[in-house]
């Protein structure tokens, strides 16, 4: 499902280079829940926008489904992303101003898809936010809003999920509702990435990789 | 969920940040729109008052231009063609032509297809003895005036003097008590008075005209006539010696041609004068005019195009802050694979939709302000607003209007098109 293989990533800034990956490799079959866990600033979120689709690298190799997105034009990998990956984020990024509703059919806007409406429905059922359909997310509680995130990152039936730190902002419980649903999502046969710093993650995820300074430092990859 | 209601959501959303977008471009559009009507409210008020002008002069000049005529009627006329072999010092002595001429001379300038004289007046005159009263007199016979062939004919300037009638001079009224309807005998001709002239104070108030037929019966002068009195054109650029050359051509050369400087061709010269001057005035005020249009036009060339770029400023200050403050949301909707032409296409319909609505509400308050503006300045106002109204204007302003602001949103929303949104949520 997705194989990261020898991944560096050096970024310049005014104040010198920074080596955010150094030739690291992961990988998240179908099926798989991997946790990647390690200090800030190890590069954790970096090899997650990576493996998405969404950050080119200095080397190494990243295939999704068995295709490189970055040998892709910006418009297919966009396309390719919209098909195949689902993210989340720790602070939510839903849009301000649209409804639980919209937020979750965001994802048409790039990629039509037929049964969306019912696809809407049945995971604001599954999510438990069949009462919040139409409240913006300011009006929304921080586990709601995450949930509402996972919706939309769900809605495209994807093959890979990213989630990054996505119970950073959540209290226990709300914590434990997203881990166990990126969990199921797992055990029907996706594939979740997770960068986190908490925990709680390792209890949910197959495999757990330890990163510092841009390395793996222990762990299967 | 389509961008049109991402857009719509968006709108609702920040309401201020588009109010002061539709804002800056109503303000734009109202300045333009006010500027260009105020501009066709000066063109069109010009054209009404120098048309008002222009026929408050022809009515003046159609005023003296009957004056000139009446004035020709009570002075006379100011040419006269007589015989060849008249000896001009005993004419002026006498005040007429002792020589005569065929009558039908008359007629030969008549049928001539000339321009340089009308009125033609064919006339016997002599100073004569009134037996009955044991006076002398001047004896005029006249038929009245022979019209001119090829010209409309005129009102004439002298009516002809029916038979058996007699005019006679203030003074042989008053001396012998002759009043319209009173007998008159002449050398055993028996007259009535049809008309007694006012006090001229010249040889006219001893003078009796009678029909030019029984005149020269009276005289002995059976198809022979003294004078023909005429008037000549006013015509430019025709020199008396044309004048006489061409008047004597048509009679074989066998007359003079006298002209006579009078009141009637002074009354001319100075209706001629003031005809020039009334054109003078309205090119005068013509030229006001136009040096007003050019100051106010020179103000809406710097005001307008001002107001446009600060308009513009503005919309592309409004939709960069609007791309800072929607960069999460441009990362999120970039992450999940909206494409980057999706992206710039939401910004630049918002800009399409803020052109929209300040172009019509700018237009609606622009025609309605200069349109009160108007009517309250004496040199804008006209008789019918609704000519102010030009149908182009609110056409090109909902098509430039929109332009603009996409314009100047363009910068903005290649901007939000290209944000990388990697780095907008590593940031987050």
């Amino acid at each position: 499902m997705l194989q990261a293989k020898g991944v560096s990533k050096v970024y310049q800034g005014s104040a010198g280079s920074v080596r955010a990956l150094d030739g690291v490799s992961v990988s998240a079959g179908a099926g798989e829940f991997v946790s990647v866990q390690g200090p800030s600033g190890c590069g954790k979120s970096t090899l997650l926008l990576a493996c998405g689709g969404l950050l080119g690298c200095d080397a190494g190799q990243i295939e999704i489904e068995g295709q490189d997105p970055y040998a892709l034009g910006p418009n297919e990998r966009a396309a390719f992303r919209a098909k195949h990956v689902g993210y989340v984020f720790q602070q939510f990024h839903l849009v301000p101003y649209l409804t639980v509703w919209d937020n979750i059919l965001t994802p048409t806007l790039a990629h039509p898809l037929p049964d969306a409406a019912q696809r809407a429905e049945e995971l604001i059922e599954y999510l438990g936010l069949g009462d919040r359909k139409h409240h913006v997310p300011a009006e929304l509680s921080t586990g709601e809003r995450q949930r509402t995130a996972l919706a939309r990152a769900l809605l495209h039936h994807p093959n890979l999920l990213l989630a990054d730190e996505p119970t950073g902002n959540l209290d226990s419980d709300s914590a434990h509702a997203v881990l166990r649903h990126l969990s199921e999502f797992a055990a029907n046969g996706g594939a979740v990435l997770l960068v986190t710093h908490d925990d709680r993650a390792a209890g949910y995820a197959h495999r757990t990789v330890h990163m510092e300074a841009g390395k793996l430092v222990n762990g299967n990859t | 969920m389509s961008v049109w209601r991402l857009i719509l959501r968006e709108l609702l959303h920040r309401k201020l940040n588009f109010a002061l977008g539709v804002l800056s471009v109503f303000v734009a559009v109202g300045v333009l729109v006010a500027n260009v009507t105020l501009l066709e409210a000066h063109d069109v008020c010009t054209e009404e008052l120098l048309a008002r002008k222009q026929a408050e002069a022809h009515k003046r000049l159609a005023v003296l231009e009957d004056d000139y005529r009446k004035y020709m009627k009570e002075l006379g006329f100011n040419l006269l063609i007589l015989p060849k072999e008249q000896d001009l010092a005993e004419f002026w002595e006498q005040g007429y032509a002792s020589h005569t001429m065929p009558e039908q001379y008359v007629q030969r300038v008549s049928n001539s297809g000339t321009m340089l004289v009308r009125h033609l007046l064919p006339i016997v005159q002599q100073r004569i003895l009134w037996p009955e009263q044991k006076r002398r007199v001047i004896l005029i016979g006249t038929r009245g005036e022979v019209p001119l062939a090829h010209r409309r004919p005129k009102e004439p300037m002298l009516l002809a003097v029916p038979e058996r009638k007699a005019v006679v001079g203030y003074e042989l009224a008053q001396d012998l008590g002759l009043k319209p309807g009173s007998p008159l005998t002449l050398r055993g001709r028996e007259f009535t008075v049809s008309k007694v002239q006012p006090l001229r104070g010249s040889d006219e108030d001893a003078t009796i005209w009678v029909d030019l037929r029984e005149a020269q019966s009276l005289l002995g002068m059976e198809g022979r006539i003294n004078g023909i009195e005429a008037l000549k054109c006013m015509c430019k650029d025709v020199t008396l010696d044309q004048l006489r050359a061409e008047v004597a051509g048509y009679l074989d050369n066998e007359v003079k041609v006298i002209v006579r400087e009078n009141k009637v061709t002074l009354r001319a010269k100075a209706r001629k004068r003031v005809k020039a001057e009334h054109q003078q005035a309205l090119l005068a005020e013509a030229r006001g005019r136009a040096a007003l249009r050019q100051t106010r036009e020179e103000f809406a060339s710097v005001v307008v195009p001002l107001v446009l770029i600060g308009a513009a400023a503005w919309i592309g200050f409004l939709a960069l802050s609007n791309v800072r403050e929607r960069s999460a949301e441009i990362g999120i909707l970039r992450a999940i694979g909206v494409r980057s032409r999706s992206i710039f296409s939401v910004f630049l319909v918002k800009a399409l939709v803020i052109g929209l609505l300040g172009a019509a509400l700018g237009y609606a308050a622009g025609l309605v302000v200069s349109v009160l503006a108007a009517r309250s300045m004496p040199s804008l106002m006209v008789e019918d607003s609704g000519k102010l109204v030009m149908l182009w204007l609110p056409a090109a302003a909902l098509l430039a209007a929109p332009l603009l602001s996409m314009l100047a949103s363009w910068a903005p929303a290649t901007i939000a098109a290209r944000q990388d949104p990697a780095a907008v949520l590593s940031k987050e």
